[in-house]
């Protein structure tokens, strides 16, 4: 749920990126804060275990410039992607207007891929939400890994309605600031539809 | 979109003043009103030192925490929290199940004044929740966003 603020002229949106366990989420988010100017950035909160897994999410605020005079403020959230954390994924996603989904190219997560953008479309069903029409891209991390499986399987599997995707490798940065773009891109056309 | 939060400037002004008329009148250190889903909406006192988006942003999520708890437990909803600190204390409660008022508050306050205080700023921002929920339903105040165009939204990309 974007919140507009004509006294502050501000739009602020939220972001979420969901995927499965160790598939780059808060690397995606890592990379976006260490590469953003200060200016432009808040703190990055990361609320993980001792084994610096994400146990409820990862937020970092973002400033991306003004649009009619309008601030423009993007809240980048990540979910927890291990199974049992599912009650937590669901409170992450009130009020999501945009929606990436990182998957890990690895051929061993192919089923867990699968399983985790199951899991997002039922917890947004759960919330009202449709998928379908949501701004809403898809990003095959880890490409560049030996064991990636082909882009054309993934899509297959993954992707049947053709949104937006990009390949990326989070750990250099190759197709993250790619992903942000595309879907901040989407929740302000989305908005300006709806405004 | 659902249920789009939106803010003008006269509901602003009187949230604002609610805010300080709080702080003063609870002693307290700092109030804070956020959306549920952690957008920062005002903020009074002594905020220079305090990272207010970060607040914001846990505050809400542990509001949406609790909030899965009572529902797990068959309640509706918590509607209040305090948090005890050695210095600084915390009371965070829901108004009109959409907006968390957080006061921040020390030796110079105490826990009964807070909640005194807060339930009568309360009733104050429910009638003016209400208001502004109603002026958002009218499709002609998001005219601003219908202005946009394409090349507003590309031009933001441009590097």
């Amino acid at each position: 749920m974007s919140f507009i603020n004509y006294s502050s002229r501000e739009i602020n949106c939220k972001i979420v990126y969901y995927g499965p366990g160790l598939c780059g989420k808060t690397t995606n988010l890592q990379y976006i804060y260490n590469k953003t100017n200060p200016d432009a950035k808040g703190k990055m909160i990361s609320l993980a275990t001792e084994t610096e897994r994400t146990l409820f999410f990862d937020f970092l605020p973002l400033s991306l410039g003004e649009i009619r005079g309008f601030k423009t403020r993007f809240h980048l959230y990540t979910v927890p992607g291990q199974v049992f954390y599912d009650a937590s994924r669901k409170l992450i996603l009130k009020g999501v207007d945009g929606v990436v989904f990182v998957a890990d190219s690895q051929i061993e997560r192919f089923e867990a891929n699968i399983e985790s953008l199951e899991n997002l479309k039922d917890n947004l069903e759960e919330q009202g939400y449709d998928l379908a029409k949501l701004p809403f891209v898809i990003q095959y991390n880890k490409t560049d890994l030996p064991n990636a499986s082909p882009r054309e399987e993934l899509e297959e599997e993954l992707n049947p309605n053709g949104v937006i995707s990009f390949d990326a490798c989070a750990v250099t940065g190759e197709g993250v600031f790619d992903t942000l773009k595309a879907v901040a891109k989407l929740v302000l056309t989305e908005l300006k539809k709806g405004g | 979109m659902q249920n789009q939060m939106v803010m003008f400037e006269e509901e602003q002004r009187q949230i604002d003043e609610i805010c300080e008329g709080l702080h003063r009148d609870a002693n307290a250190q700092a109030i804070l009103c956020i959306d549920k889903n952690g957008q920062a909406i005002a903020s009074a006192g002594e905020v220079d030192s305090l990272d207010i988006t970060s607040l914001s942003s846990l505050t809400a999520g542990n509001v949406a925490a609790t909030g899965g708890i009572a529902s797990l437990l068959a309640e509706k909803e918590f509607a209040g929290q305090f948090h005890e600190g050695e210095k600084t204390n915390v009371h965070i409660s829901i108004v009109s199940s959409r907006i968390i008022l957080v006061v921040l508050f020390d030796e110079r306050s105490s826990l009964g004044l807070v909640r005194l205080r807060v339930k009568r700023a309360t009733a104050t921002l429910n009638k003016i929740l209400e208001t502004l929920l109603e002026k958002a339903a009218d499709s002609s105040t998001s005219s601003v966003l219908a202005e946009i165009t394409d090349d507003d939204i590309d031009n933001l990309f441009n590097d």
